[in-house]
């Protein structure tokens, strides 16, 4: 599996081709009419085009993470469609991996059985399973710890445990839940570097929901800005990056720019959140 | 190294503390450590005692598994259905907290005077230990561990045994600990009612007599075992969280 040969089959792949996609979804938790009863998300119309780097911003409780729910197929919409590659999503799609906010490593198991967790579970052959963590781990640069236990690595680490995890999985389609959240902002930084160099090395289509600004700005092809809860978007964003960006960008004058386009967009939005809680 | 220097210190100070007690009550009530253990070794040599101890180690071996199979059962049940769990937990909080042994009567009619009556109010104490441990390590298992679970496609049957019960083994070997000495307490309790035989017949058997070594001896066997049974499980534990 070499770069190269991925980024053949990447160029193939037309442009514009939908690799998920989201019509009119919305998602309301508890009856409707009942005073309890919360307009979480939507109506959401979203168009992810194949190995594209999408992030989502928004303010706190907008519905960002249930979006994700919706098209990791761990959530329904409550109204209109959710497709991914043609196919509507019903229950968790074949193809689409997902990296969570909080740490999801196993304690009980190894840093390299945690990787080869999802493989073993599929019923890969033990040969390919350990083609596939040997490569992940490296890739992620785990290997002096593949033999640790979660508790003995730092959340940064323990994280990026967690997409090698999804990684030998081969996702064509990459969900990630804020999962630098918890991290320092130099370790996210660099984090965001081993993303996009991920994101390089499969091809794969991502999407990234994020609370950060600067990491939007960064990592992204496309930035949808979401209003306050219900979510909606109200602009999406080209940041016009080339494909072999890393976090060095920062010191680019259009960064600059991008982030205050988009705290700009947010701004009023994080405010009438602020206001309502 | 430490650990068991520590260990050893406390040995020590209970065998003094117990030989300075025997030395301030009466001679006969508090017999010395050393006249306990040499009525111990006696015992050994009685076949009378190794047909009450086999008594109670059956009716123990079978509560153990009995309320260890049921409590992590139901624990399961219990906490895979939240609503289950909510209205559960409290009614099984207050049905430990009754005391039990005012209950032993009707265990006793409804099993009848042999071992069976014993198991069952073995498991009486063991059982809603371990179903309120299992129960509460599942409500209180990181959610993210499932949601993991279902994106990685795993059916619902590989969720359970490969996620959620290693995730809440840890909690239930801290419930089998409590559930297993508990469930020792019950059998003997039972075996001083209404019985001719087992280690806890013997007891009150040699209380009667004023034999108080044979007490002693047998207690003292009785915690070695429990602390025994304790530390293997102990064992299990750390060997389990890294």
């Amino acid at each position: 599996m070499t770069v190269v040969a991925l980024a053949e089959v990447a160029s193939v792949m037309p442009a514009d081709d939908h690799h998920a996609r989201l019509a009119g979804v919305t998602r309301v938790f508890g009856r409707p009419g009942s005073p309890n009863c919360v307009h979480a998300l939507g109506p959401i119309d979203l168009d992810l085009r194949r190995g594209e780097f999408f992030s989502v911003v928004g303010p706190s409780g907008c519905g960002k993470s249930t979006l994700l729910d919706v098209l990791a197929g761990l959530a329904k919409p409550t109204e209109g469609t959710a497709e991914f590659e043609g196919r509507p999503i019903d229950g968790v799609p074949a193809g689409v991996g997902v990296v969570f906010q909080e740490d999801a490593s196993f304690p009980w198991l190894t840093v390299a059985d945690n990787v080869a967790f999802g493989l073993r579970r599929a019923g890969v052959d033990a040969a390919e399973v350990t083609r596939r963590v040997d490569y992940a781990v490296g890739f992620m640069g785990l290997k002096a710890f593949a033999g640790a236990y979660p508790a003995q690595l730092s959340g940064g680490m323990r994280q990026r445990v967690c997409i090698a995890r999804t990684l030998v999985m081969q996702p064509r389609l990459i969900l990630l839940d804020e999962p630098f959240g918890a991290l320092d902002q130099q370790t996210r930084l660099l984090m965001g570097d081993e993303l996009l160099r991920l994101w390089r090395e499969t091809s794969a289509t991502v999407l990234l929901i994020t609370h950060a600004l600067d990491e939007a700005a960064m990592l992204s092809d496309r930035v949808g800005v979401m209003s306050a809860r219900p979510g909606v978007f109200i602009d999406v964003l080209e940041t016009g990056w080339d494909v072999d960006r890393d976090s060095r960008i920062v010191s680019h004058p259009r960064f600059g720019d991008l982030t205050g386009h988009l705290w700009e967009k947010l701004r009023a939005e994080s405010l009438k959140h602020m206001r309502e809680n | 190294m430490r650990n068991a220097l520590g260990t050893a210190v406390v040995f020590v100070v209970l065998l003094l503390a117990w030989e300075a007690l025997h030395l301030v009550v009466a001679n006969s009530s508090l017999p010395s450590p050393g006249t306990t253990l040499v009525q111990l070794v006696a015992l050994f040599g009685d076949p009378d005692f190794w047909k009450h101890a086999s008594q109670t180690s059956q009716a123990f071996a079978v509560a153990v598994v009995l309320s260890t199979a049921g409590g992590i059962a139901l624990g399961v049940l219990l906490g895979m259905n939240r609503v289950a769990g909510t209205v559960a937990e409290p009614i099984l909080v207050n049905l430990y907290s009754l005391p039990k042994v005012t209950l032993y009567p009707v265990v006793l009619l409804i099993f009848g005077l042999g071992i069976s009556a014993r198991i069952a109010f073995g498991i009486m104490h063991g059982l809603i230990p371990l179903t309120l441990f299992t129960m509460n390590a599942i409500l209180q298992m990181k959610p993210v561990y499932r949601r993991s679970a279902a994106v990685m496609g795993l059916t619902p049957w590989q969720t359970s045994l490969t996620v959620v019960l290693p995730a809440i083994l840890p909690e239930v070997i801290t419930g089998a600990r409590l559930g297993v000495s508990l469930c020792l307490l019950g059998v003997l309790i039972g075996e001083m009612f209404a019985s001719r035989n087992g280690l806890g017949y013997m007891v009150m058997h040699a209380m009667e007599r004023g034999d108080m070594p044979t007490v002693l001896a047998v207690a003292l066997l009785l915690a070695i075992v429990a602390l025994l049974l304790n530390a293997v499980l102990l064992m299990l534990d750390r060997a389990w969280r890294h």
